[in-house]
């Protein structure tokens, strides 16, 4: 009973997803800003999401149960790791072995949600999208795999989760240090690629593949799908400062470091073009990686 | 009014179509809308790519007997409930290309307009009125 209301409830899929949307409209209100315009107000993201329930949902031919599953599948995963993280960050000692690894994997299933549906939607432009987004998580999935094992070496090879917090509590936290530092910088630029902003949204190019692979979502899916993206746009700032910047999690320094992230993702997507797919790629597997791996060997090193 | 209607009302996602005949004045001054003078994102409207994603199908241009097709199959694909805008002398009555040998009929023969802003081209203000008429129009009605 607890653990589901913990699921639905306190850290999982209400609370991430008001945070999530709250995140979203910084986002939007922010981007506007630098534009010189004014913006949205602050509830714009929860009335996109009750009109977009209250609309039509649109199935094309191809593969139903997919298209129907692949959104759901994607909020679903994202939930859980909202509520690994969030049980994690109120009591750090409660962590299960190997829940690093867990979460790195529910991680990767919103790329594979979007896959999943874009493909089944037998729609062209969406298969475009498919292939840039495969070929997307190809390129930063191994750098930020790289970059947490840095984590992993320097909390004395250790891969639950709660321990690397409280090797941080203990010990000052991972951008203390040099590796950590590097190891940072890559993790970043990986979360950008995995949130799909703008440098890499490759995939759902709204100028050329019109949206890519949501373009046949309509109505309640296209609901889940945005859902997905705000949500994660919520965990993946707080994956990385649990990772690597947990020196202190009291609430108000949790927040001040999530908005500082959160305000280097916006810069990020406001003041950069987007890359071709092979760019992208020749990015993260040429410079990143070698960042990635110097920040491995300089953990291996003690630094 | 329901809730669905009220949040429709707030948050209309456009897809813009120019269909066939037309000098491009009016997508011009539609862009318009979207840039700081004007910035109808306070609204919460904003241009989307895919019509699957779109609350409102905006149209310009003259009706030619190819895009005729198209745009009746767009707006079958629009999921419901969505609006139609017709803006510019051309999409409301062809305009200049009335006497033309490949535009058929205006775009209300087609498929049913919502809101007509005419003009050649409609100044951005009176966008904005016509949207306004719009939401009374969506709001008084259901």
């Amino acid at each position: 009973m607890g653990l589901l209301l913990n699921f639905l409830i306190f850290p999982g899929f209400l609370f991430s997803a008001i945070i999530g949307l709250f995140a979203s409209w910084i986002d939007r209100k922010v981007t506007a800003r630098i534009q010189w315009r004014i913006g949205p107000p602050w509830y714009q993201n929860f009335i996109d999401l009750i009109k977009l329930l209250g609309k039509e949902t649109i199935i094309p031919r191809g593969n139903k149960f997919t298209f129907l599953f692949a959104p759901l599948g994607g909020v679903i995963s994202i939930t859980l790791v909202a509520t690994i993280l969030g049980k994690l960050l109120i009591n750090p000692t409660q962590s299960v072995l190997g829940d690093l690894i867990v979460v790195l994997y529910l991680l990767i299933i919103p790329a594979l949600a979007m896959i999943l549906g874009g493909s089944s939607s037998g729609n062209p432009l969406a298969s475009v999208g498919v292939s840039r987004e495969m070929k997307l998580v190809l390129a930063y999935e191994f750098p930020f795999i790289l970059s947490v094992l840095t984590m992993v070496i320097k909390a004395g090879n250790t891969i639950r989760l709660g321990q690397i917090i409280t090797y941080q509590m203990d010990y000052g936290s991972g951008v203390g240090s040099l590796s950590g530092m590097l190891a940072f910088v890559v993790a970043v630029l990986c979360m950008q690629a995995k949130l799909g902003l703008v440098p890499f949204d490759i995939s759902e190019a709204e100028q050329e593949i019109i949206s890519g692979v949501f373009i046949e979502y309509s109505g309640f899916l296209l609901a889940m799908f945005k859902l997905m993206k705000s949500m994660l746009l919520y965990i993946m700032p707080l994956f990385l400062i649990s990772l690597y910047w947990a020196e202190n999690i009291g609430i108000y320094s949790l927040i001040g470091k999530y908005v500082f992230l959160l305000v280097i993702i916006i810069l990020i997507k406001n003041t950069s073009p987007r890359l071709r797919v092979d760019q992208a790629l020749r990015f993260f597997w040429g410079p990143v990686t070698l960042l990635a791996s110097l920040a491995v060997i300089l953990a291996m090193l003690g630094r | 009014m329901s809730l669905k209607l009220k949040a429709l009302t707030k948050s209309l996602w456009v897809f813009h179509l120019c269909i066939g005949g037309s000098c491009n004045n009016c997508d011009i001054e539609i862009l318009d809308l979207l840039t700081p003078r004007y910035d109808v994102e306070r609204f919460g409207i904003m241009l989307v790519g895919s019509i699957r994603h779109a609350d409102v199908l905006l149209i310009t241009g003259s009706l030619t007997y190819k895009s005729a097709v198209r745009a009746k199959r767009l707006y079958e694909q629009m999921p419901k409930p969505g609006v139609v805008v017709a803006v510019g002398s051309c999409a409301l009555g062809r305009g200049i290309f009335k006497d033309g040998y490949n535009t058929p009929c205006p775009l209300d023969e087609l498929i049913p307009v919502d809101l007509y802003i005419p003009g050649c081209p409609p100044k951005p203000e009176a966008m904005i009125a016509g949207i306004v008429k719009l939401v009374e129009k969506v709001k008084g009605k259901r």
